[in-house]
């Protein structure tokens, strides 16, 4: 009698203390160019978490649309890091949900940014049409590739590449307006997401040129193999920021905030900035960055706080309904 | 009450109809219209009659209609071969039918689009000829019209099974021609199965997204359908501005149905007193 109820207290206190000792699992929400980028990362990070604390990590990965996935998380969905494309979808996560404060930016390096990137042209073998500047994609007959800015963040960061440079070349923000309108008249298709507009490019041949991310490009290129595309560097682009950030109230949740914490910590450190900058990520550490200058040609490279006072108020102004963009297109 | 029911327990079984409509169709829709409501009149009405919403309209109802008349003419060609003939690989061909219900939407986008775009088989013919098809209204239609195919052979299809060969031959012994056999024997009995998959295959059409944003080009005020106005409200994190337009389209579409279930009760009234 004694001896059964002894198994039975046994057989429940195991029952009861293994959640305790399960691997913990950290869940990772991103957006879509990342994923070689974590997979390589993750991968990293688990080994070097089992050797400093011997405990064996579970890293779970999701990817999709940049807006799609902040709304997942806006929804319910319990992501303990996120590591998105705009400071402005995490906001909306901060202002919906109120489960990170207001200035997470502030909480990590480069306004939380562990590495960036920015927009570069990808044109066809050989530069046909000799495009070398913002200013060659506005001439008459030039095809511009460039997704729709109201339903992709990428989209959106070409966008204000372009602004910059008018801005700064022109001096005035009528001459801005005036530019990117006749920018976007040069776009024959414009496609949901970045991922669709590379299709449009590369697949249907569409366009003469594609506005892209620097890493997309990389990657389009070494993995269409080189001589089919070049890159084209312009002389002004937009710093993109891809931040990241703990969501803590779901970490404390979890009881994983160390391991989110240690999780964006270690992407700052040279190891985690080798493999960014493997993934064609511009690394933000000055040693790495030195170690990789050869892939990343300086460009002149402006910020959307300098420029457009942060992203709220770039959101607000050109893409929002009513904003800049819409008054490009007019009914007819 | 006391009439046999092959289903006991009326009370029971209204009660579950009840319930399960409540939980899977009534809710989530008045989720959707509380969620609009929340603009105010005066917002509401400024979002869904704005111009670009308008022409939105226009394009999403048009394509699908015109896709739903299309599939509505080639779907009964289609299931009377089906049904009428026999042929060697017949049966590969009655399950291709059911290939766009399987196929994920996006992939059935891209797959028109390789083939109706500039380099595309189709496409670098049709464009030296002068016709668009890719990134224009056209290929809306032939994405829509390729998704709603089986609608409306799969409805046809049965009662065409169900009418016996023996009523031609009748209708052809009475001295009635081949033309005639159709308008007045065939069609009237093939009406409400044409007239469901018809309403079916255009309900479908004005909720797809998935295919018809890669074919489409997405061009405001001229290839941009509701779904992706409603996407791009998202995109802004403007959920009430969505679901605005989602009651738009849902008093459009119940309005359309209810017209062409109109028309079906009507054309049963006429066949069972003629």
């Amino acid at each position: 009698m004694k001896f059964t109820r002894f198994f039975v207290v046994a057989a429940l206190g195991l029952a009861l203390s293994s959640p305790a000792l399960a691997d913990r699992e950290i869940l990772n929400v991103s957006y879509d160019p990342t994923r070689e980028l974590y997979e390589a990362f993750n991968k990293d990070f688990i080994k070097h978490w089992q050797e400093e604390t011997g405990e064996t990590l579970v890293v779970r990965q999701s990817h999709g649309g940049a807006g799609k996935q902040t709304r997942a998380v806006i929804d319910g969905l319990e992501a303990d890091v996120v590591t998105l494309a705009l400071a402005y979808d995490i906001d909306a996560i901060a202002e919906k949900t109120g489960k990170i404060p207001a200035d997470w930016q502030k909480r990590l390096p480069n306004n939380s940014a562990p590495y960036t990137s920015t927009i570069v042209f990808l044109v066809r073998k050989g530069n046909p049409k000799g495009l070398t500047d913002w200013d060659d994609l506005v001439k008459p007959g030039i095809e511009v590739i460039t997704p729709n800015p109201k339903t992709s963040g990428g989209a959106r960061w070409n966008y204000l590449a372009a602004w910059a440079y008018a801005k700064q070349k022109y001096g005035s923000e009528d001459a801005a307006r005036d530019f990117i309108t006749k920018l976007y008249q040069q776009v024959p298709v414009l496609d949901s997401g970045a991922r669709g507009a590379t299709t449009t490019f590369v697949q249907r041949g569409i366009g003469d040129v594609l506005l892209a991310w620097e890493n997309e490009a990389l990657l389009a290129i070494n993995e269409l193999g080189k001589g089919e595309f070049e890159i084209v560097v312009p002389s002004v682009s937009i710093l993109a920021e891809p931040p990241v950030t703990v969501i803590d109230k779901n970490a404390e949740k979890h009881g994983t905030t160390d391991v989110a914490k240690a999780y964006l910590a270690y992407l700052y450190t040279p190891v985690g900035q080798k493999l960014a900058a493997e993934n064609y990520y511009r690394p933000t550490d000055p040693e790495v960055a030195r170690e990789y200058a050869d892939l990343f040609p300086e460009v002149n490279l402006i910020t959307v706080d300098s420029a457009f006072g942060g992203w709220r108020e770039a959101q607000k102004t050109h893409f929002n309904d009513g904003g800049v963009f819409d008054h490009i297109y007019q009914p007819r | 009450m006391s009439r046999n029911r092959v289903i006991p327990g009326f009370g029971l079984s209204l009660g579950y109809a009840t319930l399960y409509t409540s939980l899977i169709v009534f809710i989530p829709l008045a989720a959707l219209a509380a969620s609009g409501i929340s603009l105010g009149a005066e917002t509401f009405w400024a979002v869904v009659s704005h111009p670009q919403a308008v022409a939105s309209y226009t394009l999403s109802f048009g394509a699908s209609l015109v896709a739903a008349l299309i599939n509505l003419i080639f779907g009964l060609l289609v299931a009377w071969v089906l049904v009428r003939y026999t042929f060697p690989g017949k049966r590969i061909a009655d399950a291709l039918v059911d290939l766009p219900f399987a196929l994920p939407t996006a992939v059935a986008g891209i797959a028109l689009t390789a083939l109706y775009g500039r380099n595309g088989w189709f496409g670098q013919h049709l464009e030296s000829w002068g016709f668009k098809v890719a990134y224009a209204p056209a290929g809306i239609v032939v994405a829509l019209t390729f998704i709603g195919l089986p609608f409306v052979v799969r409805t046809v299809q049965p009662v065409l099974e169900g009418l016996e060969r023996e009523l031609e031959e009748a209708a052809a012994s009475l001295g009635a021609n081949r033309w005639q056999t159709f308008r007045r024997v065939l069609l009237p009995a093939l009406v409400p199965a044409l007239l469901t998959g018809f309403a079916l295959s255009f309900a479908r059409a004005v909720g797809e997204y998935g295919s018809v944003v890669f074919i489409s080009g997405n061009m405001p005020y001229r290839t941009e359908i509701t779904p992706l106005l409603i996407y791009s409200k998202l995109e802004q994190y403007d959920y009430a501005g969505a679901s605005a337009l989602g009651m738009m389209m849902l008093v459009f579409s119940f309005v359309l149905l209810l017209a062409i279930n109109g028309l079906q009760y009507w054309s049963l009234r006429r066949r069972g007193g003629g």
